[in-house]
């Protein structure tokens, strides 16, 4: 009962929900970027919703079966192949023992997690089967996938989902070509030359090539001024230098005032420099299906508004597990 | 001392105590951090104490924005006056200064550095006005250090050394990050050290490497038995000069997974320290006295 990796892909790693309580020693949640794709992927199958799943990143693996099983892959736009016929994301698809897997470049979207009937059977590591790579913790073996890994199935799924379930194209998550992203400014937001703070919200931005789980970062947009000071006493001298301090994670921190980085579910837990704002935690799943490249602008919303959208999007979620769990 | 509050996003409250770095600052941070550990108001999903600051992680549907602000704020009132005691430990870490690793890692960064004639312990022991590099890693050793913040990346601490301002040691970081900097480096960038806890980027000035893990998900030495994490903010750390032989013997026994930490419990008051911090460092137990 296992899955064999043939080919990698770009950066393929387990991982769940995250895990809680151990960011005050540098240990971030990890977990899939895109939360709602992935309990899409789990729901859809019958699995419990936050079992462990492969994030598959842009270019997907290539991945072959020991035994039968099903599996369901949402989020990103990377059509599967089994034995290299094309098949379908968001539905319910049926493997055969021996059977190949691979995946399409990614046409949206930045990360398709493929949830496996029962899950994937890793020991949990500080309450979580997430890879945190730069800590080398959870997952397997702490880090992302290699040619020849193995990795283990739950022998005796639970319950599965009638092959060919369809997740409903309202419930699919969204892929914006020109994503829209809410941000509380706050933090060391005061600390910006006014036209500054006013220009990160009018400017067009774009994804880097150097973006990742730990943070994506911006390009295009104006270099942000901050304003001049004498620098605190453990601060450093340049001014966008802070006393060291945490992160929370979807903070943005513009080091030198140069390229924007937004902390994702890998963040470096805390450092130095200082931070403008935080992406709503309802627009975190956008950032993380970002490709390289993609158009991002920022909203400034204030308390109230962030609260109603992650409403907003608690509901959505709730809709998904009505239509899956009675399905 | 009065503190900023700022959210960050709809999951995090961050708390400036100030904007400068210093020891009651960071006993403000630990105090009320401590307490809110103690409480478990629901809720609250991580506590997060830093240098001079502190951030809570909370779900808004469970504990309210502004309910969860106004009872922090509550809570700084009743423990303005609380005493600056710490029960905590200090613990001795070996180093091997100038060691062969991070002199070779240096020399391949040089153009991202200061002074690229110059080595990281050269550098640092000029910029602070010490006469040569044996005199600076005195002054590095010899007197120990508050770990005021664990981060970055798993385990990695932040410290601060217990002198007097006027005495600090500070060194810029490297003009631009390094990508690669060995496990264990001894690091240094601006008032504060730190310990490399994974082999990875860095802009910190390297002194020196450890042969005791800090960070082992495996926890294979018997002091991290209980967490695979081996410091904790308000950890005392004194750092012991060794030579290549007693690194060696070190990096066997971790090999055989039977290095041993010095380990002691301390009692520190701020108060005490701040009144004469040459007779309270004297007055730290250690094997520095020689019995």
């Amino acid at each position: 009962m296992h899955i064999k990796v043939i080919k990698p892909g770009l950066a393929t790693s387990v991982q769940d929900a995250g895990r809680n309580g151990y960011y005050h020693l540098g240990i971030p949640p990890s977990g899939a970027l895109d939360q709602y794709s992935f309990r899409a992927a789990n729901l859809l199958l019958g699995n419990a919703e936050t079992a462990a799943v492969l994030e598959c990143t842009l270019l997907g693996p290539q991945l072959q079966f020991s035994t039968a099983c099903q599996i369901a892959i949402c989020g990103a736009a990377m059509q599967p192949r089994i034995n290299g016929q094309p098949q379908a994301v968001h539905q319910v698809l049926s493997i055969a023992a021996g059977d190949t897997l691979d995946f399409l470049p990614a046409a949206a979207g930045m990360r398709a997690y493929l949830a496996v009937s029962g899950g994937i059977d890793l020991p949990a590591v500080l309450d979580s089967r997430s890879t945190y790579a730069l800590g080398g913790l959870g997952g397997y073996q702490g880090r992302c996938l290699q040619a020849g890994d193995i990795l283990p199935l739950v022998a005796a799924p639970p319950t599965t989902a009638p092959v060919g379930r369809t997740l409903p194209a309202a419930l699919q998550a969204t892929l914006p070509r020109k994503a829209e992203v809410r941000v509380l400014p706050g933090l060391y937001a005061h600390r910006l030359c006014a036209e500054s703070a006013a220009r990160f919200y009018q400017d067009q931005w774009r994804v880097s090539s150097e973006s990742d789980r730990i943070g994506y970062r911006l390009k295009g947009g104006a270099p942000l001024q901050f304003q001049p000071r004498e620098a605190p006493f453990g601060a450093g001298a340049d001014p966008s230098n802070i006393v060291d301090a945490g992160y929370p994670i979807g903070s943005i921190q513009v080091p030198s005032g140069k390229e924007p980085i937004i902390l994702l579910r890998d963040a470096v837990s805390g450092g130095g420099y200082a931070m403008i704002g935080t992406v709503i935690s309802a627009d975190l799943d956008m950032v993380g299906q970002l490709q390289p490249n993609q158009g991002i602008m920022f909203t400034a919303v204030d308390m109230q508004q962030a609260l109603q959208a992650r409403q907003h999007y608690q509901a959505g979620l709730q809709q998904l597990r009505q239509a899956l769990l009675d399905g | 001392m009065s503190i900023r509050y700022t959210f960050g996003g709809d999951e995090f409250l961050f708390a400036e105590i100030s904007e400068s770095m210093s020891l009651p600052a960071f006993f403000a941070s630990m105090a009320i951090t401590s307490k809110l550990r103690q409480l478990q108001w629901p809720g609250i999903v991580e506590i997060c104490p830093a240098n001079a600051s502190f951030q809570l992680r909370f779900d808004p549907d469970i504990l309210p924005a502004e309910q969860l602000l106004r009872q922090v704020q509550q809570l700084e009132q009743s423990l303005a006056d609380s005493p600056q005691i710490l029960d905590t430990r200090l613990v001795e870490i070996p180093v091997w200064y100038n060691d062969p690793w991070t002199r070779e890692v240096g020399a391949r960064f040089r153009q991202r550095h200061q002074d690229p004639q110059a080595s990281d312990l050269e550098y640092a022991a000029r910029v602070n006005g010490f006469a040569s590099v044996d005199a600076f890693i005195t002054a590095h050793s010899g007197s120990p250090w508050l770990v005021s913040m664990v981060g970055f990346v798993a385990g990695l601490p932040f410290m601060y050394q217990m002198v007097e301002r006027d005495q600090q040691l500070q060194v810029p970081k490297y003009l631009s990050p390094r990508t690669a900097t060995p496990r264990q480096t001894i690091g240094h960038g601006g008032c504060f050290a730190c310990i490399y806890s994974v082999e990875g980027a860095g802009g910190y000035q390297m002194f020196g490497i450890t042969p005791a893990p800090i960070y082992d998900p495996a926890q294979r030495q018997p002091y991290l038995a209980d967490s695979m994490v081996l410091f904790r903010p308000g950890d005392l750390v004194r750092f012991k000069p060794i030579d290549q032989q007693q690194y060696q013997a070190a990096i066997q026994a971790v090999a055989e997974g039977r290095f041993a930490l010095d380990i002691f419990p301390v009692r520190f008051s701020l108060p005490e320290f701040l009144a004469n911090p040459e007779a309270y460092k004297q007055s730290l137990p250690g094997t520095h006295h020689a019995h």
